[in-house]
């Protein structure tokens, strides 16, 4: 499936996907997974120990309409600085994908052989936000005096 | 009223051209109708039982002149020469074709005007008050708040895809107008000890299948704190809001069954751990600016009362009887708010034609300061209209059939569209309320009767809000018969709450008989005429009523 990404492309071990609680007790015995993957129900905050060993933060979209994981991704960017990536899987719409990216994430995948194209239009369909989020755009009210 | 700056201008004409890209997708066939689906949904674009519909935001329902002629020609190029107000201070057509609708999106943005936030699982349109800016008995002017709350909350990327639709609705009057206390969100303008204005969180509250009253979780929030406390809400409702069953997704549903308390608790210990740089940045200057647009206007200094009216009102007992009955006190002395009945006897509630559309633009223009809104209860109002001019300005809507002085009073009657075009109904709810209206057509009767407000829904999604009815009627299919549920004691006031099923439903033809013996029993118990219908029930309970509703039998 194709994946894009927008930072540093990482040799990072793909198959294991641990649950939010194994994937902290093998942490906690000194264990060095760099890579998790975060079920729509699981806290994100509870991963803020261990931010610095993770890499790859996988956020799954079970369904497309389940908002869920925008919530994890702006906690995680915004409240806890994650600095790694952030890769939405699942079911990634088209879009979707200017949302994610609003929400701190910075890799996709997405089940469409256009993919890279997709998302380039797709975040190319919009120049003004109203609000601030984990991207860099600035949130309109604030753009509107930004040069007072 | 609000006016768009280059950015709401960019984004609403981005937002056109992004739709019509996705209906040329559709119609190309390069996507299918399923595919389509969530995507017609962020656009307020519905396929229902004959046709698509769209539905239009009307911010806080409030219109301008050139706005209502843009709609007016919708209606009459692309549609069947009406169109429908909603409960939601939106409007609907019912027979636009997919092909046209990007081009109507883009005479929509002409005027500022777009169909975001009337679908999806987003936060909805902002509703408020229909006399807002204009009532005697408000703070201040919310508007100003639910334009902020407006822009904040468009195509917000992390409140996209919330468990299920969001809507919040703001009052600044002790008189609630705006039903803030069935909404997801409720906020009420009040004064703090200090004299600051601010706003009482109330969180809960809804229609539906399992209707609840709002509670209320916070007193007090100041202004410039109001965004971040709310995002702290959503937060909390996008994790934590159910998501296993449609029916059981809404916010109210997540408040009940995690406790008031602890639900406020989760919502302030978020809203206390936001970091500073989560904060949004709503500068005093960009409150000012929003706030200029929403200034009085330049009313003149008049005396209290009016001879010019007083004379007219001698003269005709038509007019008289329409300002007794649709005029309200307007905070400015010499200036009356008029209510636009969209309910005369006998026609669809809430539908007005192309012509009637162009008749209200041009008396907004000529003698409200180019103001309009759309009420809730699908009537439309003059805002700020000179009681020297109110002669005029019933006799024009006389001529074009909207002078009916039902205001408030039992045929003024909100009815969603029921089975004759929605795709989720169960019964048929327009015949319904033209069968009543017929019933109770007579005029002083009507008055006579005062202040009761029947509300009609099709289905038990409550579209014309049947559970906060002073009469509440719910239409039910039973093995391919229809019946209709009758409630007692609603109310979407200040005193919001929920009515009271009287027991078993009753065929079409039985309703109006039925709510006529209601009604005398009503008039046979109350004390006097000041004592309502609502008031009544509340005295006495509904024991008496359900008595007279099913006498017959």
């Amino acid at each position: 499936m194709p994946l894009i990404r927008l930072g540093e492309p990482k040799d990072v071990p793909h198959g294991d996907h641990y649950t939010l609680d194994t994937f902290i007790e093998m942490a906690e015995a000194g264990g060095n997974q760099s890579v998790i993957r975060l079920l729509p129900d699981d806290d994100p905050l509870r991963l803020e120990p261990y931010l610095d060993k993770l890499e790859v933060i996988e956020i799954s979209f079970p369904k497309y309409t389940d908002g869920r994981g925008y919530s994890q991704a702006q906690l995680l960017r915004r409240r806890l600085g994650y600095r790694g990536e952030l890769r939405a899987v699942g079911d990634v719409l088209r879009d979707q994908l200017l949302f994610m990216y609003r929400s701190g994430f910075d890799a996709f995948e997405v089940d469409r052989a256009d993919a890279v194209e997709a998302f380039e239009a797709a975040l190319k369909e919009y120049s003004v936000f109203n609000q601030p989020a984990a991207d860099d755009q600035m949130g309109v009210f604030a753009r509107r005096h930004a040069s007072d | 009223m609000y006016r768009y700056d280059e950015f709401d201008a960019t984004l609403v004409r981005e937002r056109a051209a992004q739709f019509r890209s996705q209906v040329e997708r559709r119609l190309s066939g390069d996507i299918t109708e399923d595919q389509f689906k969530p995507l017609r949904l962020m656009n307020g674009v519905y396929l229902q039982l004959h046709a698509y519909m769209l539905r239009i935001a009307i911010p806080y329902g409030t219109l301008s002149a050139r706005q209502m002629r843009q709609l007016a020609r919708v209606a009459r190029d692309y549609d069947k020469g009406y169109g429908h107000w909603t409960t939601r201070q939106n409007i609907q057509f019912n027979w636009v074709a997919l092909k046209d609708i990007p081009d109507v999106l883009d005479l929509l943005a002409e005027v500022e005007m777009h169909a975001i936030q009337t679908s999806g699982n987003c936060i909805r349109n902002t509703t408020s008050d229909q006399f807002a800016g204009a009532a005697a008995d408000e703070v201040e002017d919310p508007r100003p708040w639910c334009e902020i709350i407006r822009q904040w909350s468009t195509f917000h990327p992390e409140f996209s895809f919330l468990p299920r639709k969001f809507k919040i609705a703001v009052t600044a009057a002790e008189a609630d107008r705006a039903a803030i206390r069935v909404h997801d969100i409720g906020l009420h303008m009040r004064r703090n000890a200090d004299g600051e204005t601010g706003f009482e969180v109330v969180v809960g509250g809804g229609q539906g299948r399992t209707p609840h009253v709002g509670v209320t979780i916070r007193d007090f929030i100041e202004k410039d704190k109001l965004l971040d406390y709310l995002e702290a809400i959503m937060r909390v409702y996008n994790r934590f809001g159910r998501r296993d069953n449609k029916y059981k997704a809404r916010i109210k549903i997540l408040v009940n069954e995690t406790g008031a308390e602890e639900f406020a608790r989760l919502v302030e210990a978020e809203f206390e751990a936001q970091k500073d740089a989560e904060k949004i940045v709503l500068p005093q200057a960009e409150i000012d600016r929003i706030t200029a647009y929403f200034a009085p206007p330049a009313f003149e200094d008049l005396p209290a009362n009016s001879e010019t009216l007083d004379r007219a009102k001698s003269a005709d007992p038509g007019f008289a009887r329409w300002v007794q009955n649709n005029i309200r006190a307007h905070k400015q002395a010499g200036y009356g708010i008029v209510t636009v009945s969209c309910k005369p006897i006998g026609h669809p509630p809430g539908d007005t034609t192309d012509a009637q559309m162009d008749v209200v633009a041009d008396l907004a223009e000529t003698y409200s300061f180019d103001e309009l809104r759309v009420t809730h209860e699908q009537n439309l109002v003059l805002p700020h209209v000179k009681l020297d001019d109110l002669y005029e300005v019933y006799q024009k809507l006389d001529a074009a059939g909207l002078a009916t002085a039902n205001y408030e009073l039992i045929s003024d009657i909100i009815c969603c569209p029921g089975l004759d075009y929605c795709n989720l109904a169960n019964a048929r709810s327009i015949p319904v309320a033209q069968d009543l209206q017929k019933a109770f057509s007579d005029i002083e009767r009507q008055e006579d009767i005062g202040e009761l407000k029947i509300k009609i829904s099709g289905c038990i999604n409550a579209c014309g809000h049947h559970h906060v009815g002073h009469i509440g009627i719910l239409g039910v299919d039973r093995k391919g018969e229809e019946y209709y549920q009758i409630t007692f004691g609603g109310r979407g006031d200040e005193k919001a709450a929920i009515g009271r099923i009287a027991g078993p439903g009753l065929k079409a033809e039985d309703v109006p008989p039925a709510l006529g013996r209601v009604v005398e029993a009503y008039r046979k118990l109350r004390q006097d005429k000041s004592e309502r219908f609502i008031d009544a029930v509340e005295r006495l309970g509904d024991e008496p009523f359900k008595e007279a509703l099913y006498a017959a039998d």
